[in-house]
């Protein structure tokens, strides 16, 4: 596959306070994105993620390294016809409404009216905001505007859409709908470039990660390689056996009445776990094998880095 | 044709900004309140008319200019949208002169009714509609063209209430600066001389585009110095907006 974004050896540092002091924010970031992928970009607060965001979307210029996408300089006109953009908690022009927001974004890329008129009808109707054309901006709740961000991300019918924090600020029912609309997109062929804390969602629906710590790329790949299948430890849920007669078996966790939830670690444990509730007539409520997921590598290496 | 979506669009944000409607309401009573002036004064009445309406609509016409100006650019990067925008296929100095136009169409219709008002007012001094007295307004127009320039330039760098400070100190110093020809020609020592010409062709003068008199007085004035102060307005706009583009090209939007 080709990549349409390719990002190396980005540097660039801001000078910061009263008496200006250098702080390099980026120190060397080098990563590609392949064609039809969604791409995680993970990091904590102040990685660097927005960064080289703002890098890539020609916002702020970067002091050293190159950009390229779909082969273009990333500030050329050709790149940018082909790419959409959400920014991290979007504001927008407050003083339109959603019609007029959507129709302002499609002038910028010369749509025919009938092309614009039918792409705003197709875009509001795909993020739900169909009864929201006529409203003004500055009545949309925070969902509304993430959403009507969306749609102005895709007004172009982009190859690549950027995505920060697109999860951010949304209900769990927002984030399901919001998760749904990207999946579709990579089913259209799109490629997806996304910004996220949200692990769980990331975990879901990203076919490969960077992350970022520091200002460095410290690892990135397949999220199947990345995240092992092995079996970290067992949650277990159970009643009828007091915490003395536990001990040695597992870690407890939290105790609710009669019932008492457990870590344990070792196999063999499990095995005598089991046999400890048949003999004294127990009972087990779940029984839950953890493998490890991005969180765990997450923090890790964030720890590491 | 994108300089185009920008400039209406910021003729709608403008249109929709309160503080244009306060000003204009402020024009409004000013113009009328004229004719409350001329009664009060003893001599020609229908020239304080005049001249109180023409240095209104000059007035809050700059107020409008500097006011809204100031804020266009800054508010897009404060406010962050213009990270959207930049991330379309738009040019920076698109954007820039996007802003611009817009700013100059709402001027331009706020102006005309400003103008309508005091024609109106003229007119029940007088009856008569008297046309003449557009050929000043005009001239007050390209002065508002220059300020707005002036306003979006100060606005790529600073705050608003910094660019204001700026922008109507530019303003003040516009329409005194022509006192400087009068010391150029009262100065001995040529350094000095050679220095107070230099600032003088440096500083703007914006007396060039005050036409107030002539037209009020009905003086005659060679259709030359109309051509030459409208062509300094325009070159004059054309170097601020060009400083403004340079300044904005290498801007990074934090």
């Amino acid at each position: 596959m080709a990549a349409v974004l390719k990002v190396e050896n980005l540097h660039k540092s801001f000078k910061v306070g009263f008496i200006p002091k250098k702080r390099e924010i980026l120190k060397g970031i080098s990563f590609s994105v392949e064609a039809g992928e969604i791409f995680g970009y993970l990091g904590p607060n102040g990685a660097g993620k927005t960064t080289t965001l703002k890098c890539t979307l020609g916002l702020i210029f970067p002091d050293q390294g190159q950009i390229e996408i779909f082969g273009h300089s990333h500030l050329s006109l050709e790149a940018k016809e082909r790419i959409g953009y959400l920014p991290e908690s979007p504001y927008f022009y407050e003083y339109l409404t959603g019609g007029e927001f959507l129709d302002f974004y499609a002038r910028l890329f010369l749509l025919g009216k009938k092309e614009k008129e039918e792409r705003i009808r197709s875009l509001l109707r795909l993020v739900g905001l169909e009864r929201a054309a006529r409203l003004q901006l500055r009545k949309f709740s925070r969902g509304m505007l993430q959403r009507i961000g969306l749609a102005q991300a895709l007004i172009n019918d982009p190859e690549l859409v950027f995505l920060d924090e697109p999860l951010g600020g949304l209900d769990p029912l927002g984030r399901k709908e919001l998760r749904d609309i990207i999946i579709r997109l990579k089913r259209e062929g799109k490629t997806i470039f996304l910004c996220s804390h949200i692990l769980q969602d990331i975990e879901m629906i990203c076919d490969r990660v960077a992350i970022l710590v520091g200002g460095r790329v410290i690892s990135q790949g397949a999220l199947e390689a990345l995240v092992s299948e092995k079996i970290l430890y067992t949650e277990v849920t159970l009643s009828g056996l007091s915490e003395s007669d536990l001990e040695g078996l597992g870690e407890p966790v939290s105790s609710h009445g009669d019932r008492i939830m457990l870590k344990v670690f070792q196999e063999d444990n499990i095995e005598r776990l089991v046999a400890l509730v048949q003999d004294k007539k127990a009972r087990i409520h779940s029984l839950v094998p953890r493998t490890e997921t991005l969180e765990d590598i997450f923090v890790e290496m964030v720890r590491q880095g | 044709m994108k300089i185009k979506a920008i400039a209406l669009n910021t003729f709608k944000e403008a249109i929709r900004d309160r503080i244009l409607y306060l000003l204009f309401f402020f024009a409004a009573v000013s113009v009328i309140f004229s004719r409350v002036l001329a009664v009060l004064t003893v001599g020609d009445r229908v020239k304080i008319v005049k001249d109180v309406g023409l240095a209104s609509i000059s007035l809050f016409g700059v107020l409008m200019a500097v006011m809204i100006g100031t804020g266009l650019v800054y508010k897009e990067i404060d406010k962050k949208t213009i990270y959207t925008l930049i991330s379309k296929p738009i040019r920076r100095f698109e954007f820039l002169l996007g802003k611009f136009f817009g700013l100059v169409l709402t001027l331009l219709i706020m102006t005309s009714l400003m103008s309508l008002i005091f024609l109106l007012t003229v007119f029940f001094h007088t009856f008569k509609i008297e046309a003449g007295l557009l050929l000043a307004v005009l001239f007050i127009f390209i002065e508002l063209i220059l300020i707005t320039a002036v306003a979006i330039l100060f606005s790529c760098f600073s705050t608003p209430i910094l660019s204001s400070l700026f922008s109507l100190s530019f303003f003040l110093i516009g329409h005194f600066s022509w006192s400087l020809e009068t010391l150029i020609q009262k100065t001995k020592s040529a350094p000095l001389k050679l220095f107070i010409q230099a600032l003088y062709a440096l500083l703007p003068d914006l007396e060039n585009f005050n036409f107030k008199t002539e037209v009020v007085y009905g003086l005659t004035v060679l259709p030359k110095y109309y051509l030459f102060s409208a062509l300094y307005g325009l070159a004059y706009t054309a170097f601020i907006l060009t400083l403004a583009v340079l300044i904005f090209k290498r801007r990074d939007f934090v």
